[in-house]
């Protein structure tokens, strides 16, 4: 089921290829800036009594790039979840910045964070989907514009400005008034890019963006993200399962096994000398499928 | 025959009440349908029980009786309705029901996705709803909306109990007229008919609206460039 490795052969088809001209000038559509760093303290999350993270520890350091690899079901993805605030966590606390994300501090204490809390915190997140989740009942510049116009308080001049430089460097300037359900699943993926981009969020969250792609796709939506990964100063977590992909997109890889981390490093370590016995066992196995 | 047909004007008034009677009667069904049924798929639960009170109680109300409840027992009370009144009151509350169960059903039916990426936008709860799951529900919503919406204008013939003189009541004045039972009522329901057709295709013209606006069919004068993906945005 997970992708592999291995780069396709084929090249990109040409409705998918834009030459990434990326940050053109004064109108650089990247976020910049410092961004926060992340830390998990004893993060327990548990869906019934599937205990998924079990006091978790591990911290992020600001603008630090860092992909988390691992089998199907290690908590990948609850992980980047909990920072999405799409999850709460059951114990331990999460911290964005110096800032808790999963509690806010009443009286000198720490309660869990009420929807007023959230709202202040996800203003540094952006997430990208699997499934790219673009809103099918708008075009595709009404899907960039949405969150800048609506949350962020930005005039519709201003909003359609931000999202045209995005739409440029994703490469997708003509689709600007196409429909989700005209574009191919890379473009769709492109979009969705951009529109997390569009927040200027200081922390990204990519949770298997291009599993979802066709083969021949891939490559094109990858070395977009590398390069946003290089020109931006943000935080990056990313969840992948394609190794090239994560050497250049990373700082740091660490490998999960049910909900711990079994082993981390720089990523020519961890694909060239993998160390533990299971990380081994999974990369074998990521490779061969 | 004739004699019947010569009374067309009356009967033509009372098709006009009928529509007006639906209307409005749809008008405050699909108001209290948004209202209540976005409360049952909320995720508190006091607006969760305040839907089920408002449907379990409404939904099970006879429209006729209810209408002659806020007619006839109100005033006891001093709650004076008008007829007009209160046969759009009760079957606005009648059909709100239903469509508040439909609403609810729709909302519930919005891929999970939709909801988590409009979270990671950080849009607020109301705008969630407002901007991106409302609109994709109405798309759900509409089929049954137009069921209903027949349904309401076929009901409304209740309300020649209340002395309005809508299609049906002319119906009952042309028979006693004219002593033609077969031919009255062959004729009403043909404008009974007539008018659940109009009302149908007008529901028809928002389902195509909703669904060029959903990208499910293309626009007019549109090409797509591009076949729609698998996997693409979850429907
Ligand atoms: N909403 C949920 N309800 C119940 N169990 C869940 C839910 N989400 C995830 N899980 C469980 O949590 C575990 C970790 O899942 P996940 O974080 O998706 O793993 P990964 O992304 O590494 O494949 C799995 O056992 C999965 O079945
Ligand atoms: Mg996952």
């Amino acid at each position: 089921m997970p992708p592999t490795d291995t780069t396709p052969a084929v090249p990109a088809p040409e409705d998918d290829v834009p030459g990434v001209p990326l940050a053109k000038g004064a109108a650089d559509p990247l976020p910049h800036g410092e961004a926060p760093g992340i830390r998990f303290e004893k993060v327990v999350k548990r869906f019934g009594g599937n205990v998924v993270l079990r006091e978790l520890d591990f911290t992020v350091a600001p603008g630090e790039r860092v992909t988390l690899i691992g089998p199907s079901g290690s908590g990948k993805t609850t992980i980047l979840r909990l920072l999405m605030t799409l999850e709460r966590v059951d114990g331990g606390i999460i911290r964005v910045g110096e800032r808790p994300l999963s509690h806010m501090e009443r009286g000198g204490r720490l309660v869990p964070a009420n929807e007023r809390h959230l709202h202040e915190m996800r203003k540094q997140i952006g997430m990208v989907f699997q499934q790219f989740n673009l809103f099918p009942n708008m075009n595709v510049l009404r899907n960039l514009t949405e969150g800048p116009v609506h949350v962020l308080g930005l005039s519709r001049d201003e909003a359609v400005e931000r999202a045209r430089g995005l739409l440029d460097m994703v490469g997708l300037a003509d689709k600007i008034e196409a429909h989700p359900s005209q574009l191919s699943g890379g473009q769709q993926q492109r979009v969705a890019i951009a529109r997390a981009l569009a927040m200027r969020p200081k922390v990204l969250l990519l949770d298997e963006v291009t599993s979802a792609l066709d083969p021949e796709l891939v490559v094109g939506v990858q070395d977009l993200l590398r390069d946003i990964a290089r020109q931006s100063d943000l935080t990056l977590l990313c969840v992948t399962h394609e190794m090239r992909f994560a050497r250049d997109i990373s700082d740091r890889v660490l490998m999960f096994d049910q909900g711990q981390i079994v082993e981390e490093g720089p990523p020519d370590q961890i694909f060239g000398e993998p160390r533990e016995r299971r990380t081994r066992d999974f990369l074998q196995a990521v490779l061969a499928s | 025959m004739s004699e019947v047909l010569d009374s067309h004007p009356q009967l033509l008034q009372g098709a006009w009440i009928t529509v007006q009677i639906t209307v409005l009667g749809a008008v405050l069904a699909l108001v209290l349908a948004l209202a209540f049924g976005v409360a049952g798929a909320a995720r508190a639960v006091w607006m969760r029980a305040v839907n089920r009170l408002y449907v379990e109680f409404f939904r099970g109300a006879a429209a006729l009786v209810l209408m002659y409840w806020l007619f006839y027992s109100l005033p006891l009370v001093g709650l004076r309705f008008t007829p007009m009144a209160a046969a759009v009151l009760a079957l606005g509350l009648n059909y709100g029901a239903y469509g508040a169960e439909v609403v609810r059903g729709s909302i519930n039916a919005v891929p999970k996705a939709q909801y988590e990426a409009a979270v990671a936008l950080n849009l607020r709860p109301a705008q969630r709803m407002r901007r991106v799951i409302l609109p994709q529900a109405v798309a759900l919503m509409l089929p049954p909306f137009g069921n209903l919406l027949i349904e309401l204008m076929k009901a409304t013939a209740v309300v020649s109990l209340v002395t309005i003189a809508d299609l049906t009541f002319r119906a009952q004045q042309i028979q006693a007229n004219t002593g033609e039972t077969a031919a009255t009522y062959a004729l009403v329901l043909v404008v009974y008919f007539v008018i659940a057709q109009v009302l149908q295709r007008l529901v028809r013209l928002l389902e195509h609206r909703t669904e060029r606006m959903l990208g499910r069919r293309p626009r007019r004068g549109a090409l797509r460039e591009v076949p729609a993906p698998a996997g693409g945005a979850p429907r």
